[in-house]
């Protein structure tokens, strides 16, 4: 498996950390109940297919990124900055 | 039919004829008293021990594929009990003690070896570790030795002690825990159930889940609808899609873990030997494969087979601990997808719905407990209530953080374990 950070370009697996869902981005405010941070902590889609998640480039740029990855073949669709995708929201 | 040495040697004497297939292929009724989603090892013995030991044989496992298909037959066969945490401890004991009674009472072989597993340490905070582990283990009332450099070397010559990075210091002894044939484990528990009556269903894939004013209400299947009246639902890595069926969002990601295998070798590896601090763990099969994996391939994945980076680096662990495999040629790998919970520990626990259960999150620890959580979870699903060697696997302990079982103790978030 490789990712190709928009920064550095195509790399292998290893240099890349894996946080988990993209729902981290989705961080709810410290008053929002426990329902809402059970959701955002604890539960997931788990979904059988494309998916949304973090990767840290760790040890090349050091950036972020969100990564659209297929968890049944692997493939990965994009690649993009997750500062890009947050700032894109505000 | 009944199994013993007698009917061995009668049949070997007549041309093995003599044997019949070990379970019925029925056709699905209407409807059932109970459904257990999931033929695999804790589906199989969740359905034997609801017949066995609560008289309820109106019961069917609905499988996808086939019976031993899935994590069952993947993984790498290792039994013990060598927890610490109170909750997981009585558990995994409970579920040792079944083990050690399981071949008699299934008269099946499932060619349980207490061969003994050595925990190697590396430092003397490890060793601080190892001892206290060991202490609760005795405390549960199962056994731990703690072996010094030379305990090691009177058991495992082979090892390369002076390692610079990791040089052995000594070991955690756990004569009691060793491995079994996953297959047969698989099989001897579904011929029990059958024999009492429970119908295993093949490829009868789970669809949907029939629910009514919150209520289970029976399920939608690949060979049509079924009703019943209560459904347990133990699909290990497919958890958290079976589980959507129903509405639930899991604290669950599936994850692939890798397992690997050398060719037939003469006896050399006697133990099962783990080396944490390498990410590394071995023992030696019957038929004479070196049997070995590592860690998580770590990343979120339903493929059933991963990446060479975690293999590299289990072959590296490996030649680091036990230079002497190097010759041994790798025969096959594989994987297998890993249910995986915050704190590393499983669910086994009603839902919100009336008469829908799951028992789930066993990552990848879950062949040792085959035995106690199908007993735990089918006391639950008969009588309604938490069996007391299961008590603390609750769904709910994250959302309310009360009974965390964080047995590495590395935190309650996903990817940590
Ligand atoms: C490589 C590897 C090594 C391992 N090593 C060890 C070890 O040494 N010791 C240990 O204790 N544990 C180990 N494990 C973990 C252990 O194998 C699992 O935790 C355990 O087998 C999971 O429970 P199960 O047997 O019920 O799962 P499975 O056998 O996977 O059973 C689940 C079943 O549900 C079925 N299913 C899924 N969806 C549906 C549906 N919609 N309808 C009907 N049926 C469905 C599947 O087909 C499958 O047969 C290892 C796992 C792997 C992959
Ligand atoms: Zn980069």
């Amino acid at each position: 498996m490789r990712l190709t950070c928009p920064i550095c370009g195509a790399r292998d697996r290893r240099e890349f950390y894996y946080q988990g869902d993209a729902v981290a981005l989705d961080r709810p405010a410290p008053g929002a109940g426990v329902q809402a941070w059970d959701d955002y902590v604890h539960l997931r889609d788990n979904p059988a297919g494309p998916r949304r998640e973090l990767w840290h480039h760790e040890a090349g740029c050091g950036a972020w990124l969100v990564v659209e990855r297929n968890t049944t073949t692997h493939e990965v669709h994009g690649v993009t900055l997750a500062m890009a995708v947050a700032e894109a929201r505000r | 039919m009944k199994f013993s040495g007698l009917r061995v040697l009668k049949e070997g004497l007549t041309g093995n004829v003599g044997w019949t297939p070990h379970w019925r292929d029925p056709e699905p009724k209407p409807e059932y008293d109970v459904l257990i989603i999931g033929g695999g090892g804790h589906g199989l013995s969740t359905a034997y021990y609801l017949a066995k030991n609560h008289g309820m044989t109106n019961v069917a496992v609905l499988e996808k594929g086939y019976i031993g298909g899935g994590n069952i037959g993947r993984n790498t066969t290792i039994v013990r009990a060598n927890y610490f945490l109170p909750g997981n401890s009585e558990f995994y004991s409970h579920s040792l003690k079944l083990w050690e009674g399981l071949e008699e009472d299934l008269n099946y072989n499932v060619m349980h070896s207490q061969r003994g597993i050595i925990n190697l340490f590396h430092s003397d905070g490890q060793r601080d570790a190892f001892v206290r582990r060991g202490n609760a283990m005795v405390n549960q009332g199962d056994d731990a030795i703690l072996l010094d450099r030379e305990g090691v070397r009177a058991h495992l010559p082979y090892l390369d002690f002076e390692n610079t990075r990791f040089p052995i210091y000594g070991g955690l002894y756990h004569p009691r825990g060793g491995t079994a044939r996953h297959d047969a484990v698989a099989w001897g528990y579904a011929r029990g159930a059958d024999m009492r009556g429970v119908d295993l269903l093949q490829n009868c894939e789970v669809t949907g889940i029939d629910i009514e004013n919150g209520t289970v209400r029976g399920v939608q299947t690949t060979r049509g609808a079924i009703r019943a009246k209560k459904v347990g639902i133990v699909v290990a890595g497919r958890s958290s899609q079976v589980a959507a069926m129903a509405g639930m969002r899991l604290p669950i990601e599936s994850h692939v873990l890798q397992a690997f295998v050398t060719e037939g070798l003469k006896p050399c590896i006697d133990h099962v030997v783990t080396f944490g601090m390498g990410h590394f763990y071995i023992s030696q099969s019957d038929k004479g494969g070196l049997v070995f994996g590592g860690d998580l391939d770590f990343y979120a994945s339903y493929a059933s087979r991963g990446n060479l980076p975690t293999a590299e680096h289990v072959m590296e662990a490996g030649m680091t601990l036990m230079p002497m495999i190097g010759k041994a040629k790798l025969l096959r790998s594989w994987g297998g997808i890993m249910d995986m919970t915050p704190d590393g520990s499983p669910i086994i626990d009603k839902t919100d719905t009336e008469g829908l259960f799951i028992d789930c999150g066993w990552c990848y620890g879950g062949f040792k407990a085959v035995p106690a959580s199908g007993y735990a979870f089918a006391h639950l699903m008969a009588t309604g209530q938490l069996h007391e060697t299961a008590a603390a696997f609750r769904l709910d302990r994250f959302r309310t953080g009360r009974g965390i079982l964080d047995e590495e103790g590395t935190g309650s978030q996903h990817n940590l374990h």
